[in-house]
């Protein structure tokens, strides 16, 4: 099963809103693999976020 | 702190008012001035930008400056601002997450190769302890250690005068402590500290030399004459700069469902604070992206702003750098130079 990055739920449904926040202001909060809550770090060129099971994800710039 | 709003006589036009007075003169606008700004129709938006460019050339010049921020210690905060996402108090998605020194080094390089000139470190904290204070004191001399001579300022919450002092002896020359919104207003955003703490540490700022840097977010439920209030409360502090945010309504926050604030009010904010502040340094920061977009950030760059914070915020996203630096390179603004703020 694979969740919404944005708000943790289920990714089946609407999550128009949620891609369009992740889209312009908001790191993922929420591991897509298992919705654990993850640490996030923002830094002025990029983010880096965690999750204790899945381990870390980047962004791309 | 802010006498009652004085009578205005309304046959006459506020702008024209303002041309004459702050333009000319360099007056900034009264509180009651300020809200017929706030209230003037969306037909007047364009003619009231142009004069608040033209009161930002007069008073300030054409730079602009460019600044990063970096959170080295996020979340878990003990305060209740319902605007944030770091407060402990709320079912917030943010975690707590400290940066470590070689992460901040980093972030600090990052800014700099933007040709920005400050770079301010933000802790969500009530106010410092002392390990937050030895994290930033290591981290400042990491930064010099590695070649960056970027200003430095912080933002670590209420401080104790001895506080104030220590930053000052680390050479952090500005320090960020927001009084959010309006004093009226204020007890309804914040319940775990009053604005007039706050007030008493930006006291403290200025008396030890350094500069302050003190400003808000708008769109928390304030009316319009509340936002003039508060224009007029930072034009009464003579703050260095005034960082203009707007709510982001964060998830898990009491605000998680207010409404972003629309466009045009927000240019009418941005208009109407450059004409209350006509000398200071006034900078484009959170929210100006949901607010805005992209057009919008131009019409902001050329109706008051002289300052920008480029890049990312402290929990969430900003437009990449080099989009910034390309409008302000499309709209013929000079970035200010470090050797011109030291």
């Amino acid at each position: 099963m694979a969740y919404c990055s944005y708000c943790g739920r289920s990714a089946e449904g609407d999550h128009a809103a949620c891609e369009k926040r992740l889209s312009i202001i908001d790191p993922p909060r929420y591991c897509a693999e298992c919705a654990r809550r993850m640490v996030v770090q923002v830094t002025p060129a990029g983010w880096t976020a965690r999750c204790s099971r899945h381990g870390e994800i980047t962004s791309a710039r | 702190m802010t006498a009652a709003p004085e009578q205005v006589d309304r046959s006459t036009d506020v702008v024209d008012v303002a041309r004459e007075q702050v333009l000319e003169r360099g007056v900034g606008l009264t509180e009651a001035q300020v809200l017929e700004v706030l209230e003037l129709p969306d037909d007047r938006i364009s003619d009231l930008l142009a004069l608040a460019h033209d009161v930002r050339m007069r008073w300030c010049g054409p730079e602009v400056e460019v600044e990063g921020i970096v959170s080295l210690k996020t979340g878990g905060c003990p305060e209740d601002c319902h605007f944030c996402s770091q407060s402990g108090q709320f079912p917030s998605p943010v975690r707590s997450a400290w940066l470590d020194i070689p992460g901040l080094v980093k972030a600090a390089r990052q800014t700099a190769d933007t040709g920005a000139t400050e770079f301010c470190i933000v802790a969500a904290v009530r106010g410092p302890d002392k390990r937050l204070l030895s994290q930033v004191r290591d981290g400042i001399k990491a930064i010099r250690d590695d070649g960056n001579d970027i200003q430095i300022a912080c933002s670590l919450g209420m401080l104790t005068r001895e506080q104030v002092d220590e930053l000052v002896a680390m050479g952090v020359h500005r320090y960020n402590h927001n009084l959010e919104t309006a004093r009226s207003h204020f007890p309804n955003v914040v319940t775990t500290h009053s604005w007039e703490e706050r007030w008493d540490t930006l006291r403290m700022i200025r008396d030890a030399g350094m500069e302050v840097c003190c400003g808000g977010i708008i769109g928390m439920g304030e009316t319009l004459a509340q936002r003039a209030e508060f224009a007029v409360q930072l034009a009464s502090l003579e703050p260095d700069e005034v960082p203009l945010n707007f709510l982001i309504p964060n998830p898990g926050t009491p605000y998680e469902n207010y409404p972003v604030v629309e466009g045009p009010d927000a240019l009418r904010a941005v208009a109407a604070f450059r004409l209350a502040l006509p000398r200071t340094i006034l900078r484009f920061a959170g929210g100006r992206e949901l607010t805005f977009g992209d057009l919008g950030a131009k019409q902001g760059m050329l109706g008051g702003i002289n300052a920008i914070i480029v890049g990312n915020y402290l929990t969430n996203l900003g437009r990449p750098a080099v989009q910034d630096l390309e409008m302000l390179d499309e709209l013929s603004m000079p970035i200010k130079a470090l050797s011109q703020t030291l």
